[in-house]
């Protein structure tokens, strides 16, 4: 059992400790960074007005929260926050796969088109992940990383309650509604095997007490998302798109960090 | 000057610097200071962010320290941004709440339970015959709600409270 470690420069005189911790806080951080990216670039493209505003709320929040885990390794000696978000290549990034995907066909500024059934079940599989990750920190030996996820978990319920609010109205809509979301369910199950993976670390962060073990954050990320999806496919997770957590990455990654990279690297010594 | 005196200056001044997205109504009144320490000259206030993703978080620290400095005995502020404790919406003030309905805004409802729907009184006419429209509003911390008593759209701020429910049990 670790003591709790209530700073940044304690956390510093662990090597092993120290490694275990930085890469949980990539994972976290790398996760809310790209499904906010991803949702960003659903403004204005959403059904109607209302679900534009409560999506970019919800994604700059989300936005928000990665700014936090990329301080918290900030404070570890990693750089500056703006420099790891945008600085790092495809290969050093812990965000799961399946929220690296882009939204749909087509891009954003040329013929959109994406796919609302997508970003429902997309985001209702994060965001129950996310409640579950984050309650296995509450009470993880590193202090400023459990009251980040205290906060944290204080706003992200009303990004929750949005999205199953939409899952629950489409799988109650009509068969057209319910076959679209069904078929991205299906096609999430199989690629979304690296979520509750924690990589690397994972018997250094469960020895040290960062978090809970990767099977109790598997099996009550499963319950959480069987108790909301009408009919969950019954097999296990796949890895078809590869692990996300040890650094394994699609195309789409690369495009992704292109886009949102490109005014930061038009002038990398800007101040903003 | 004594300790108290001059605590009470700076106290004073926090009382006079608005939210930039809530005019009128102060970051003390919000529950946004945390505690205030003094040294000679120098005051370092410790403050809790609302909602994380909030862009204003710098232009509050920037108010924050200007208005700090006008006091003429004060030498330098430093303001920092503390994650210790999370801010929740039961540390807003009763002149809080008074200023949040002048603005259009209801306070947050009391006793609520997260993830639950929950509503809230008009802040113009007092009526209970309300609906909400969008939890989620023209900020992080606001959600737009209609009055179907005298007709008017208004805002809220979101409750944001810790849960009563054990963290065990998610769902």
């Amino acid at each position: 059992m670790t003591q709790p470690i209530t700073s940044a420069d304690q956390a510093q005189e662990n090597v092993a400790y120290l490694r275990a911790l930085k890469e949980l806080l990539y994972q976290l951080a790398d996760d809310d960074f790209i499904i906010a990216f991803r949702g960003s670039e659903w403004l204005g493209l959403a059904p109607h007005i209302e679900a534009d505003v409560a999506f970019s709320s919800i994604t700059q929040n989300t936005m928000g929260h990665a700014v936090m885990f990329y301080e918290l390794l900030e404070a570890l000696g990693e750089g500056k926050a703006d420099k790891i978000a945008h600085e790092r290549l495809p290969h050093e990034r812990r965000n799961a796969v399946y929220f690296e995907r882009q939204n749909g066909d087509g891009q954003y500024w040329e013929e959109p088109y994406y796919d609302w059934a997508l970003a429902v079940v997309r985001q209702l599989l994060y965001d129950t992940f996310k409640k579950v990750k984050l309650e296995a920190i509450t009470n993880s030996s590193y202090k400023p990383l459990a009251a980040a996820a205290e906060k944290v978990l204080l706003e992200q319920s009303y990004h929750l309650a949005y999205w199953r609010m939409w899952l629950e109205q489409l799988q109650n809509a009509n068969a057209d509604a319910r076959s679209r979301i069904q078929q991205r369910i299906e096609e999430a199950w199989s690629c979304i095997g690296d979520v509750p993976v924690l990589g690397e670390e994972k018997d250094a962060m469960e020895h040290y007490a960062l978090v809970s073990s990767e099977s109790d954050l598997k099996a009550a990320w499963l319950r959480a998302v069987t108790a909301i999806i009408d009919t969950p496919p019954n097999r296990p997770f796949g890895q078809e798109l590869g692990n996300g957590r040890i650094g394994e990455h699609t195309a789409d990654l690369h495009q992704a960090i292109d886009t949102f990279a490109e005014v930061y690297n038009s002038d990398r010594k800007a101040v903003w | 000057m004594t300790e108290k005196t001059k605590r009470n200056a700076v106290e004073a001044v926090l009382k006079t610097v608005d939210d930039p997205e809530l005019p009128s109504v102060s970051v003390w009144d919000l529950g946004m200071v945390h505690k205030v320490d003094m040294i000679g000259e120098q005051v370092q206030v410790t403050m809790i962010p609302t909602f994380s993703g909030c862009p204003a978080l710098q232009f509050i620290e920037r108010d924050v320290q200007a208005a700090v400095e006008q006091l003429a005995w004060v030498e330098r502020c430093d303001v920092a941004f503390s994650m210790d404790i999370p801010w929740t919406t039961d540390t807003i003030t009763e002149e809080g709440k008074q200023q949040l309905k002048k603005h259009g805004i209801s306070p947050p409802p009391e006793y609520y339970e997260p993830g639950e729907p929950w509503t809230v009184d008009c802040p113009y006419c007092g009526s209970g015959y309300t609906s909400m429209e969008n939890v989620f509003g023209p900020t992080a911390c606001r959600s737009i709600l209609y009055c179907m008593s005298c007709r008017n759209p208004f805002e809220a701020m979101k409750p944001v409270v810790r849960t009563r429910k054990t963290l065990t049990q998610p769902f």
